[in-house]
């Protein structure tokens, strides 16, 4: 298994690295300009002398290495700078969005604490309720615990996110007024008052969001559950006369986890990738709002370090969830 | 609910006198929400209308407008004119004195420096200035003394008010700038993010796309203003949700840009909570002609290029019979409600300089059809017109919007009863208007036969927007499809006429020649529809006072005079 | 090591068995009625219903009407028969949404089975699979419809080649979570007794996957694949949302649904019954995956 995961871990490399040129290639061969956003009263010789200055008419593998140069150069770098107050970037010039003109990274050290808090404590949350749900829905199938569960999990994910939400937002903010419509950004948790408010401005969000997430997680939790009931073992299991709550949460459980991690792993990049409709439905300035903002703008150097990281977050939980595969089942080898 | 609303405007109107509301720094916070967030607060890196309104909290110009589109002093004594010997009687230069004991909000005193400072700096060509076109043809900015400002320009310039007049070019303060001239100006985040002006407020935080947050500038130029102590500005996710935060749960006092449907309008305003305001500037929908011929059968290069003339829309009778067949009174008022009305002008406003075209008001369903008869095109078996053996087919494209695609149904209802066949087509507006050459869907490669989008004059003289429709402004592959003139529309006494325009400086004479401008693009060549004038719809808490919409600057104008009704 | 083959003997018997059994299943034969039904009132509706055409200035008169004998669903903002725009929407939504869902779930089963069975497969095929999660949306789907949406339109016409394009595109970017469950189920699986038996006694790996291993991937897949299809009803709204979907004049739920928001408040019903036309084909889908999943396990078949 260490010899796997090392194998894979250098694989990845390269791996990353064609990934990552796709993806710049992809974002600019997109149609759409940085220029889209500003007013048709700025006549076209303006716009052009502007693409000039934002570096956006060089040749696409000339940007591509500048790119690949400040990522994995002057970024660490400058990061160290930043911690150790030596002076080695010497003022070369950093990943700078095209909308914005501030350096990537900083826009995303802005963000990430939102993203992590808000879609993080859905996905949780999500989990928590999911996890229990399929269990026990597949414990006692057609029961009407499962129906209702059926019922609930199928409308969570028929009806977007865009929907739920908006629907969240009149009946919890407009109708009742328990909760803010926008998300403070500058709310600071310093004491018990502070505190509450946080919670209580990450309320609708995490609903959303959580609803989605659960719905997805209970119902795969619940059709594994369900291939391995019926299962010779769990049969010799019981025969051995081993308790009910042995039997499902020890044998039946672990044996059912394989897809369900799969699912759970797949997810937690997307956390960091934000819930693009749901932060911009509530205002919640996070990683997704940034994404779908700097596509929209056409800001290919914001876009392209986004996706990039998004990438290195999904290689490594796929190789998370191969490692727990192992573990899960031993019977599963690699090499 | 009538009463409160007769209260408050009396409470509004008392604003305006000089009856000392309250001290500086008095009343609280107040709160902007934007459905589009604020991403940079230096209006010259960046002229999204976001940026510059956000930026005029801070950043003042010279002169401004006021809501009827006059221009007014701000960090000047007076207003330059040829009369007080500010503008030289050869119209090539303009003096402007500021104001004394002027100071930036650091303490710093205001002097004509910066003033020549900023023009160099929204003038260095490596700088990509967003407003450069308010320098345009400026030969040198200079300071006459330390209070005194004169700018020179290369010759005679009937309309002298561009550079350090209205919200997109404000003052920047020298010693802030120094560093960020030319190639470095994108680099220097802090400045670009934290300005120091002189406006009513200060910058104390910036989050990139998220929120901007004020403090009230204790170095106010007026011991009194502003009543609000401190000020932020939200923004992001859509106008639904920033007008739901303003009439619906009042959470904010003020959201720009809260373009919702008339039903919802109505609800919320409803609710009791505030109300909605509108300014209208000179932006128009408008369903522009493709003079050219856009058939994917010609080879690329020769696609919509003035070598193939539209094989339909050439025929003016064509042209005018797909303008009488559309109801523009229905159009406003689904689309837009109490934010739009029906227009046959290319300029709507100002008054003065308005042709007062209204001939297209009134559909005239017959008279269409009567006149695609004249030009040849008869039902076929279908119901469909053709001629020659050729079907009246009709490529409408717009912008992925719902009042759009609305108009597009609609029209397309219109347009079948005459006989029309009309293909309609949506596109994701960062593309329609991002410009990019290797997409075959921008408005300025035009492959559709007709498209509908919204634009506008840049401030109350449209000498600039009109000269637009000159044969030479064309998109083609030869200038990569970069040009204003989307129609492909050429007549010499159209360019002849713009010529005139450009060097006359009597007033009454300009708004003359720009009516008859207006009347050549529309309703003479119907190369122009103009549907609807739109407003820009705002929303503002009953609790706020001194609101006073602009669409000649930026809504925030009169930040300073704001107050909280109690 | 009981064989399934051993179980059962015959095809046609097998057949009649695994539909006795779904018949049994009163969840599963209420989502085919209720699917039946949809498909039904999609495909016969727009005979059954023609409301008369109203000039625009009429229509206008009778906007946002609640539902009526005139209306039966109410009518729209711009006095649009309801009833009729759901049918027309529904034809085009479901429509994409299984075929979409088909070539996901086959595409994904494909690469995962592929890449679980064939060890020298798996490192390709996954770190594929690990590029499509990576890429952004909505610029691929940008650059897919900008590459090929004028050459589809010139092959197949105009509607015909939006809706390829469109179930292809939406295909193409969400097979990757039915290929990484299906890969590790099929990870566990080939070293399972069964497999090894069949391996031993040199049954070729494509029996060996088609008898064995495939009827034992359903059940993830059939989770997959209703969430598939809710996926590809709202991804093709999210389409049109870009201006890449269907001609802006085609309805279909996911839009009709996204159009309803603003008006949720004054007429919640703009909302309802697309977001009910949606739910109940997932449900109904659900339903019948799950009937699917107890008939074809010969375990619960012979209870």
């Amino acid at each position: 298994m260490l010899t796997f995961t090392l194998r894979r871990l250098l694989l990845a490399i390269p791996t990353l690295l064609v990934i990552s040129l796709v993806i710049f290639l992809l974002v600019d061969l997109a149609p759409g300009s940085p220029m889209s956003e500003i007013p048709l009263t700025v006549p076209p010789d303006v716009r052009r002398k502007m693409i000039e200055a934002l570096g956006a008419d060089q040749p696409v593998f000339f940007r591509y290495f500048l790119w690949l140069r400040q990522f994995f150069w002057v970024e660490p770098v400058t990061l160290f700078d930043g911690w150790f107050g030596t002076s080695w970037a010497g003022g070369e010039q950093r990943i700078l969005s095209w909308q914005s003109r501030a350096p990537v990274f900083t826009i995303i050290g802005q963000r990430i604490p939102q993203t992590l808090t808000v879609i993080g404590t859905a996905y949780l949350v999500g989990i928590l309720i999911a996890l229990p749900i399929g269990i026990y829905s597949a414990y006692r199938q057609y029961s009407l615990f499962d129906q209702l569960g059926t019922l609930i999990a199928m409308i969570g994910f028929s009806v977007p996110t865009f929907f739920s939400g908006t629907l969240i937002i009149i009946i919890f903010a407009v109708t009742l007024g328990w909760f803010p419509t926008k998300y403070d950004t500058n709310l600071h948790v310093t004491d018990w008052a502070s505190f509450v408010k946080q919670l209580q401005q990450m309320a609708m969000p995490v609903m959303t969001l959580g609803l989605a997430n659960a719905a997805v997680i209970s119902r795969y939790m619940r059709s594994s559950m369900l291939d391995n009931m019926g299962m010779d073992y769990v049969r010799t299991a019981r025969a051995k006369g081993l308790t009910e709550r042995v039997v499902v949460l020890k044998h039946v459980l672990r044996n059912s986890m394989i897809p369900v991690v799969t699912v759970i792993a797949l997810g937690i990049p997307s956390i960091f990738g934000g819930a693009i409709i749901t932060e911009n439905l509530f205002g919640v300035n996070g990683i997704g709002a940034a994404l779908i903002g700097a596509i929209h703008a056409s800001d290919l150097p914001m876009v392209q370090t986004l996706a990039f990281i998004f990438a290195v977050l999904i290689v490594t939980f796929n190789l998370i969830a191969d490692v727990l595969y192992g573990l899960l089942d031993p019977r599963i080898r690699y090499d | 609910m009538k009463l409160t609303t007769a209260l408050l405007g009396a409470a509004c109107a008392l604003s305006f006198a000089p009856a000392a509301f309250a001290d500086r720094g008095t009343d609280g916070e107040v709160k902007f929400t934007f459905p589009q967030a604020v991403s940079i607060m230096n209006p010259f890196l960046s002229s999204g209308t976001k940026d510059v309104y956000a930026a005029s909290l801070v950043l003042e110009p010279l002169a401004g407008f006021d809501a009827d589109g006059n221009i007014i002093p701000k960090l000047v004594t007076e207003i330059p004119t040829l009369e007080n010997g500010g503008i030289s009687a050869d119209l090539t230069s303009i003096t402007w004195k500021l104001l004394p004991d002027l100071k930036w909000s650091d303490g710093s005193p205001v002097t004509a420096d910066d003033a020549v400072f900023t023009a160099a700096y929204c003038m260095d060509p490596a700088g990509g200035c967003a407003q450069l076109s308010k320098f345009d043809s400026v030969a040198k900015v200079e300071a006459v003394d330390a209070s005194t400002v004169k700018v020179t320009f290369t010759g005679p310039k009937p309309n002298p008010y561009t550079a350090f007049v209205g919200a997109l070019s404000p003052l920047l303060q020298k010693a802030q700038f120094a560093a960020c001239q030319g190639a470095a100006a994108p680099t220097c985040t802090d400045p670009n993010n934290m300005p120091i002006g002189t406006g009513p407020f200060k910058v104390t935080g910036f989050t990139v796309n998220d929120t901007v947050t004020l403090a009230m500038n204790e170095n106010y130029r007026d011991p009194a203003k502003p009543a609000f102590a401190s000020a932020v500005i939200k923004g992001g996710g859509d106008a639904e949700g920033s007008a739901r935060a303003v009439m619906e749960t009042g959470e904010f006092d003020y959201a720009w840009n809260t373009q919702i449907p008339p039903d919802s309008q109505a609800s919320m305003t409803a609710a009791g909570k505030g109300e909605f305001v509108v300014a209208f500037g000179t932006l128009v929908e408008r369903i522009e002609m493709n003079m050219t011929d856009p058939d994917p059968a010609l080879p690329e290069g020769e696609r919509a290029t003035v070598k193939h003339p539209h094989p339909i829309l050439s025929d003016i009778k064509v042209r005018t019979a797909l303008s009488k067949a559309i109801d523009r009174q229905i159009l406003s008022d689904v689309g837009y409600g109490a934010g739009g009305m029906p227009t046959c002008n290319v300029i709507p406003a100002p008054a003065a300089w308005a042709s007062d075209n209204t001939g297209c008001i009134a559909q005239d369903m017959e008279g269409a059809k009567k006149l695609l008869d004249e030009a040849g095109w008869v039902p076929g078996a279908d119901g469909i017109r053709e001629k020659d053996g050729k079907k009246l087919h009709i490529l409408y494209q717009s912008t992925v919007n719902p009042i759009r695609q609305d108009f597009q149904a609609l029209v397309k209802d219109w347009w079948t009863e005459l006989g029309v066949d009309v293909e309609l087509k949506a596109i994701d507006p960062s593309v329609f208007f991002g410009g990019d050459a290797g997409s075959p869907d921008t408005f300025q490669k035009f492959y559709a036969d007709v498209e509908m989008y919204a634009n506008n004059s840049d401030g109350t003289d449209p000498e600039t927007y009109l000269s637009q429709y000159q044969c030479v402004n064309a998109p083609s592959p030869d200038n990569q499809w970069q040009g204003e003139n989307m129609n492909r529309f050429c007549d010499p006494a159209y360019d002849a006429k713009v010529k005139v325009l450009s060097t006359t400086v009597d007033v009454a004479e300009r708004q003359k020649l720009a009516k008859e401008l207006n009347d050549m693009v529309t309703k003479d060549s119907m190369v122009v529809v103009p549907l609807v004038h739109r407003g820009t719809l705002s929303a503002h808490s009953n609790t706020l006072g001194g609101v006073k919409i602009n669409a000649w600057d930026s809504e925030m104008w009169n930040v300073a005079d704001w107050f909280r009704v109690k | 090591m009981t064989e399934a083959a051993i179980v059962i003997p015959k095809p046609e018997s097998a057949a009649r068995a695994i539909w006795a059994q779904f018949r049994s299943h009163k969840g599963a034969v209420f989502g085919l009625v209720v699917l039946s039904l949809l498909i039904l009132a999609v495909v016969i509706g727009p005979y059954l219903w023609h409301p008369e055409k109203l000039t625009v200035v009429e229509a206008i008169k009778s906007k946002n009407k609640g539902p009526s004998l005139r209306f039966p669903l109410g009518s729209d903002h711009l006095g649009r028969d309801m009833l009729q725009r759901m049918i027309q929407a529904g034809k085009v939504s479901l429509a994409v949404g299984f075929v979409a869902m088909m070539i996901a779930i086959v595409f994904g089963t494909l690469i995962g089975v592929l890449a679980g069975y064939y060890r020298r497969l798996d490192g390709p095929l996954m770190r594929l699979t690990d590029m499509f999660l990576a890429l952004p949306l909505v610029p691929l789907l940008l650059v897919i419809m900008m590459l090929f949406r004028d050459r589809t339109a010139s092959i197949l016409g105009p509607e015909l080649g939006a809706f390829t394009l469109i179930v292809f595109a939406i295909g193409i970017t969400s097979w990757m979570q039915a290929a990484r469950i299906v890969r590790g189920e099929v990870l566990a699986l080939k070293e399972r007794e069964y497999v090894l038996a069949a391996r031993s006694i040199g049954s070729a790996s494509r029996r060996i996957i088609t008898r064995h291993i495939l009827p034992n991937v359903v059940s993830p897949v059939m989770v997959a694949a209703t969430l598939g299809i809710a996926e590809a009803i709202i991804t093709e709204s999210v389409l049109s949302f870009l201006g890449l979907g269907f001609p802006p004049d085609f309805p279909t739920w996911g839009r009709l649904l996204y159009d309803g928001l603003s008006y949720m408040q004054v007429y919640p019903e703009r909302v309802i019954w697309p977001g009910l036309a949606i739910s109940l084909t997932v449900l109904s889908v659900n339903y019948i995956g799950d009937g699917l999943r107890d008939a074809l396990d010969p375990r619960i078949r012979g209870r």
